[in-house]
């Protein structure tokens, strides 16, 4: 690069859309118009921010991401610029920090963020911020999670010089439904008024006061009663807005987080699951731009109580006779009855209804476990409600695009299966993961006329108590598993909790019931020991998933078909950008 | 790899037959002997006993009134002269504790009570003394002056649910430690 011949690195750069910006003494390209901020922390250098959320519009209010940043000298008129041996012209370092997260990189830009001018800043910030904060660390939910802490640890000081007395503000104020606010621990970055604004669209919330009185409240008359209010308790990098549901149930040091997707929607929402020992504590949205940005629902999000809950079916129940009481049972013995069982049923009368909140894995074994006892009554429950505009679409299984794809059903033909088991042509009926008293609309009084209801279900139903045999299976926290959004998105479920008391994952009792049941399907299903290697064989089997692994799935998931349906959400993120 | 050489005292012939050292040490025995033969041995003097042997003759003896003052025993929860819980269930204990002895279930302060500023108490406090190993981690990590090792050292569990001390059992055994934390004064 020394001789002038060549071509000078900002050219380079230029040709590619980028610049040339050099971080703490190292050159690196950025395309135009990065934050600083972010391009910083692409490179793995790390800049506190507070105000600053990518997704929200850029405040540059709270001043903690304080940089040192120089740039070429201005040339006087006339002059040409000098460069030297590696093709870059001086820095001029300018006398004071610039804030990272509202200016963009610029060619030959140099920026410093260990040195003491951004040390100094970042320390005299945190003074300041602290200056009036509650010493409430030992009872406030964001410790250990909370940027405040953070950044104090790593770049604060160990002593308050500030003697007055702090300016009391409101605490454990209830702004919501779902929300509580302590205004004393809010660093005023507005993170929580620019969501509801831009992301949710209504204005909400705002800053009172004036000075050291500045404090968030919602505006007269309003509450946050929006069913993305909790999405305010995530992004506030403090312990201001804290979850009711969350509220002093455990430290968030114990929880361990599972990267997973939501079921409540066809959506399938990137999720985190955070449990402990068994119990589910939390879910918290995981950034996904195609999928969900950002965000999630509240009545998602809180429902998690179900999987602790005492309605969970632990072990097998087994009705030894007409009429008798269901009676716990083991495991291996009552899958040997059932497998007798099908191995007898009229295959003509018999009929398999599935819940489309079921894996891709479990479709496939059922699929095949009606094909073993040769039964061609088999459908899906559908299952619709309001879209909101937002996340939340109108098809409200997780997974009808993945039952369309390998069992090619999508719930019009539950209409005969109703009416076979009304008129008496259907004797024996398999239900799997779903209360077919209620969308699927069987009543119950038609389920007790049956020779045969076998059910596998996680919870007490009113189908499982009018079962003959119950196989307790598992909730989407306790399994492995692969389902396609209604985006055509692949995505995996990744297991959170074991399986509860002696609950079994559905596919491995689907797994069970299929070698139980005999026939040839020995070659294929019985070799799968689990669903990573289930999916591998439905890779093989269908077009859609040609190619895909569990590995290739990732936890961000891959587009694997066309639907025509999008995510509102999304489409309005990106049109903004 | 860095050696490092070790050095080995020299024994002289005296301390490799080291029938010298033998004979000194059964010279300590007899004169304990002796000293409780005739009723002045070392427990009389310390333990307040009868002057018969080296040792305190327990359980007939407590070491109740001769405990140094820095002996560590049992944990147990302490309120402040207010009577407030002084414990925010923070679990910080909890994490620390290498044991894994204790156990809380964080809870709320009711909103009306004369300590709601500081909104959070432990609902369960459970602390398996078989777990327990006297460290005093505890003590050490509590932001709150809560939890202290107290003098207690007679634990007979019968079983080991009688092992596992509840929050009451923990606060009756701590009582009411002096000196105000000003913290969660509904004033401050
Ligand atoms: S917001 Fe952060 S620094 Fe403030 S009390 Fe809560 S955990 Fe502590
Ligand atoms: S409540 Fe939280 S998100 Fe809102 S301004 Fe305060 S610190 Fe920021
Ligand atoms: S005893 Fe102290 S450390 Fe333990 S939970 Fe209570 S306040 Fe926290
Ligand atoms: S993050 Fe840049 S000013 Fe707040």
């Amino acid at each position: 690069m020394s001789s002038q011949q060549e071509q000078l690195p900002k050219d380079a750069a230029a040709a590619e859309g980028k610049v040339n910006v050099q971080i703490n003494g190292k050159w690196y390209r950025f395309p135009k118009g990065t934050r600083i901020a972010d391009a910083c922390n692409s490179v793995g250098i790390h800049v506190p921010c507070f105000c600053y959320h990518p997704k929200l519009s850029v405040a540059g209010s709270c001043r903690m991401c304080l940089v040192e940043q120089g740039m070429p000298p201005r040339l006087a008129p006339g002059a040409t610029p000098t460069y030297n041996d590696d093709g870059y012209q001086t820095i001029q370092w300018m006398p004071r920090a610039v804030v990272a997260c509202a200016n963009t990189v610029a060619e030959n830009m140099g920026i410093r963020t260990d040195g003491t001018v951004c040390r100094e800043a970042r320390r005299a910030v945190l003074e300041f911020l602290l200056t009036n904060h509650p010493l409430d660390c030992p009872i406030c939910d964001q410790a250990g999670e909370c940027k405040l802490q953070e950044y104090t640890a790593d770049y604060g000081q160990p002593s308050h010089r500030f003697t007055e007395a702090k300016i009391k503000k409101g605490k454990n104020i209830s702004i919501g439904p779902r929300v509580n606010l302590d205004q004393e621990r809010c660093v005023l970055c507005r993170r929580c008024v620019r969501f509801m604004k831009e992301i949710v669209g209504e204005e909400i919330l705002g800053v009172v006061g004036r000075g050291g009185h500045n404090a968030i409240a919602c505006f007269p008359g309003k509450t946050l009663d929006s069913n993305y209010s909790m999405n305010v308790v995530d992004i506030c990098p403090v312990g201001a807005m804290t979850s009711k549901d969350f509220r002093f149930k455990m430290r968030v040091w114990f929880l361990k987080s599972t990267p997973t997707i939501d079921t409540n929607c066809g959506t399938g929402t990137n999720i985190f699951i955070w449990s402990r020992e068994q119990q589910i504590y939390r879910i918290t949205p995981r950034q996904n731009d195609a999928v969900n940005s950002c965000w999630m629902p509240d009545n998602h999000r809180l429902n998690y109580k179900y999987i602790n809950s005492e309605k969970r079916i632990l072990t097998p129940l087994v009705k030894t006779d007409v009429g008798a009481p269901q009676r716990p049972g083991a495991w291996e013995p009552t899958l040997r009855a059932v497998s007798e069982q099908l191995r007898r049923c009229n295959p003509k009368q018999t009929a398999i209804i599935v819940s489309a909140r079921l894996t891709n894995e479990e479709l496939y074994l059922a699929g095949n476990l009606a094909q073993l006892l040769g039964i061609s009554q088999l459908d899906i429950v559908p299952r619709s409600g309001e879209p909101d505009g937002m996340l939340i679409c109108a098809d409200r299984n997780p997974n009808t695009t993945g039952a369309k794809l390998i069992l090619d059903k999508d719930g019009r033909t539950l209409d005969d299966i109703r009416l076979g088991i009304k008129n008496g042509k259907i004797r024996h009926l398999i239900v799997i993961g779903e209360d077919v008293t209620a969308e699927a609309a069987i009543p119950e009084s038609h389920l007790s006329k049956l020779d045969y209801l076998l059910v596998i279900d996680h919870s007490e139903t009113a189908t499982t108590r009018a079962a003959d045999v119950v196989l307790p299976g598992v909730t989407f926290a306790e399994k492995y598993g692969t389902m396609v959004n209604i985006t055509g998105r692949l995505q995996r479920l990744n297991k959170a909790i074991e399986p509860l008391g002696a609950s079994r994952a559905d596919w491995d009792i689907l797994r069970s019931l299929l070698q139980g049941s005999g026939g040839d399907m020995s070659l294929l299903t019985a070799r799968a020991q689990s669903p990573m290697e289930i999916l591998d064989e439905i890779a093989a089997q269908f077009p859609a998933f040609k190619g895909v692994s569990w590995a290739a799935v990732g936890n961000s998931g891959i587009p694997i078909t066309e639907t025509g349906e999008t995510i509102p959400l999304i489409e309005r993120e990106q049109t903004k950008q | 790899m860095a050696y490092i050489p070790v050095k080995r005292p020299k024994f002289s012939i005296l301390d490799r037959i080291y029938v010298v050292e033998l004979v000194r040490g059964l010279g300590i025995t007899l004169k304990h002997l002796v000293l409780s033969l005739l009723g002045k041995s070392r427990s009389k003097k310390d333990f307040n006993g009868a002057g018969i042997g080296a040792c305190m003759p327990f359980p007939e003896q407590r070491w109740d009134d001769h405990l140094p003052s820095y002996y560590r025993g049992a944990p147990a929860l302490v309120r402040g002269e207010d009577g407030r819980e002084r414990c925010v269930s923070c679990q910080l204990c909890e994490f620390i504790c290498p044991a894994r002895a204790i156990r809380v279930v964080p809870g709320s302060v009711a909103p009306g009570s004369s300590c709601s500023k500081q909104e959070k108490a432990p609902a369960e406090f459970e602390i398996d003394m078989l777990r327990c190993i006297y460290c005093g981690m505890c003590q050490e990590v509590c932001p709150e002056q809560a939890i202290f090792l107290s003098q207690q050292y007679l634990i007979t569990p019968t079983d080991r649910k009688q092992a596992v001390r509840n929050k009451e059992q923990l606060y009756r055994l701590g009582g009411i430690r002096k000196g105000l934390i000003h913290k969660w004064n509904q004033f401050k």
